[in-house]
């Protein structure tokens, strides 16, 4: 019966979700803005890159940087969609109080909600991808690739992202609409801590333990391990590391977070329900 | 408990902490106190009173949205607190006034959607989609997005989908808020409909409409300020005034006439005065029926002229009048002023 609960409960927010997502009046427009939006974004990226290093791409900081912003599309897309969802059906949509007195279980309803920004975000990647590989020089060698590592990182990565958005979520039942940008807030000050453009041996010293305690630095470090190999552990933030040692790190920070997540949005809930909050709009 | 109890609450409070200015204390309201309720199950129960008395509050802690700050609830046999999660699968809820829903999405696909995280199969959900939107004359529209629906039409969407789950207890908060009269009585005829179909489905009704709740209800609690005030059978509140005279009067210009005057008569139990264009409309509840002409002639002292008199038969408005001393309209324009 949990199973099942749990099982629809994903499904149909899922299905939810997808049509929402995909709700453009223009299917034109809306593949207009899923190729020109990732791809605008490397490009500034590749520029300033060329314009620093007068035009250095075949440094190994140049894939460095490129697999890491490309990658971390998921982090944003994910996160957001899983705590956007609040804010959406009780804003926007006023249907949240009928989620929650329906015999459904929430917190599995709102990772469902971030699969269609999973599978939207996925595009981005895969072009942001291509684009670097057909036409910025990005070097990967499929042939060397070690794909086994690097679907298992991605899919404990995408999982580990979807937890900290319910975390976001359970703190976004608390607060009004417009705090409730949270998800993408919280992905921009996380891209200075994930060595997900420069290495965090750049970042101030005391900043650095922030960067060790975010489990997306050892995400995005294995995912260009997989992918570019030695290029990736030549920089001396993980060199010291193996990949078995780093996944091991991306796991166990994983768990942790999960765990975290799961009690900060358990406590939030029980908030939302005693300042009576769940169907709260603020009209603003 | 016993199971023939649908709904049961005991010495149930709800306080709300405002929060204010920062200089100021923490105020707080009291949403709810003390409700001692029962609702068996079968019984079209009816939860009357203003706006801002309560009614909401109740819904959402019965429905497990809001926790209650003192006493208990059960539903369906379930605490509410402790054990929301066997209450939900037993009820669904419908809020008047609101244009909820996805608007994307068409009707049958909202109505669809819901019913699977009830667990419907889909082909039943579907012959029952089709079956309860020809009910309220919807099925024309069945593939039109919600979007593009009236607000009426919208309502009459979410009054199928909270029947649709065929739930034990169903919750209306003033489900016919914002309908036209039409409308209204569909609302109304296809409640009645729904309950008749199985003696065991229980349903639960807000209103600050009197005259829904009294062609509807089997019981009534009449709520004000958060306290249950009186609760009992529609017929049966209004026997308590059936000892008094009521008379409706429409006046010209009061012409400093008061209500507090009109009390001072020693025949006059009860008086509401409702201002009109052309004057104003007094409700009065007298000792006997031939005090009338001592009214009548405090009327004629103040020059005020009467337009047009009845007598009629007791409503629930007179109830709720007997019971906190003021109309329910009244009471709603002082709880704003306050």
């Amino acid at each position: 019966m949990q199973t099942s609960t749990s099982w629809r409960s994903f499904r149909m927010a899922a299905w939810l979700g997808w049509l929402i997502e995909s709700n453009w009046t223009d299917p034109f427009l809306f593949a207009v803005y899923s190729i020109v939006k990732p791809i605008s974004g490397a490009a500034i990226l590749v520029i300033m890159y060329g314009i620093i290093s007068q035009g250095n791409y075949e440094s190994a900081l140049f894939p460095y940087i490129y697999l890491g912003n490309a990658f971390y599309i998921y982090v944003g897309a994910v996160m957001t969609g899983v705590s956007w969802a609040v804010v959406d059906d009780r804003e926007h949509y006023r249907t949240l109080k009928y989620m929650y007195i329906a015999p459904i279980h929430i917190p599995i309803y709102l990772l469902g909600r971030g699969v269609a920004r999973f599978i939207t975000g996925s595009i981005a990647v895969l072009i942001t991808l291509l684009a670097g590989i057909l036409f910025l020089n990005v070097r990967i060698n499929f042939a060397e690739v070690d794909w086994l590592l690097f679907f298992t990182t991605l899919i404990v990565g995408v999982v580990m992202l979807a937890m900290l958005g319910l975390l976001l979520a359970g703190v976004t039942l608390t607060l009004a609409r417009h705090e409730g940008f949270i998800g993408e807030a919280t992905a921009g000050a996380l891209y200075i801590f994930s060595g997900a453009v420069f290495p965090l041996d750049i970042l101030p010293e005391w900043m650095r333990p922030i960067g060790y305690f975010m489990p997306t630095t050892y995400w995005l470090e294995l995912l260009r391990r997989s992918l570019v190999g030695n290029v990736a552990q030549a920089f001396p933030t993980l060199a010291n590391f193996s990949n078995l040692q780093i996944l091991g790190m991306l796991v166990g920070l994983s768990i942790f977070f999960g765990a975290v997540s799961i009690f900060i949005f358990r406590w939030c809930d029980f908030i939302a329900r005693e300042k009576g909050l769940i169907d709260r709009t603020t009209n603003y | 408990m016993s199971s023939l109890l649908a709904i049961e609450t005991k010495d149930l409070g709800r306080i709300y902490k405002l929060r204010g200015n920062k200089k100021e204390p923490r105020k707080e309201l009291v949403a709810l106190q003390d409700v001692n309720l029962t609702v068996e199950r079968g019984e079209l129960f009816g939860l009357l009173g203003p706006n801002g008395a309560g009614k909401t509050t109740l819904i959402k802690v019965l429905t497990t949205l809001l926790s209650p700050t003192s006493g208990w609830a059960r539903v369906a046999g379930a605490d509410v607190s402790t054990d929301p999660d066997a209450v939900r699968p037993k009820i669904n809820m419908v809020s008047g006034g609101e244009s909820s829903g996805y608007g994307l999405l068409t009707v049958r696909e909202n109505l669809w959607m819901f019913s699977q995280f009830y667990g419907v199969p889909s082909k039943e959900a579907n012959e029952r989609i089709v079956a309860l939107l020809e009910m309220v004359g919807l099925k024309d529209r069945m593939n039109t997005k919600s979007a593009e629906l009236s607000t009426g039409l919208r309502q009459k969407m979410n009054i199928v989908r909270g029947f649709l789950t065929d739930p034990e207890v169903l919750f209306l908060d003033e489900p016919t808020l914002g309908l036209d009269v039409g409308a209204m009585r569909d609302v109304r005829r296809f409640i009645l409909d729904w309950l008749k179909a199985d003696q065991e489905r229980t349903l639960l009704l807000t209103t600050h409409y009197m005259a829904e709740a009294e062609e509807l209800c089997d019981r009534v609690a009449i709520i004000n300020k958060g306290k249950v005030l009186a609760c009992d059978k529609p017929s049966v509140l209004k026997q308590r005034l059936q000892k008094d005279a009521l008379f409706e009067i429409e006046v010209s210009p009061l012409n400093g006439l008061t209500q507090q005057m009109l009390l001072d008569q020693p025949e006059v139990t009860k008086a509401a005065v409702q201002e009109i264009e052309t004057g104003a409309k007094l409700s009065l509840s007298l000792v006997e029926e031939s005090a009338l002409a001592r009214v009548i002639n405090l009327f004629t002292q103040k020059d005020v002229k009467v337009m047009s008199l009845s007598k009629r038969e007791p409503t629930l408005e007179d109830v709720f009048v007997d019971l906190v001393g003021r109309s329910m309209a009244e009471e709603e324009s002082n709880e704003r002023s306050e």
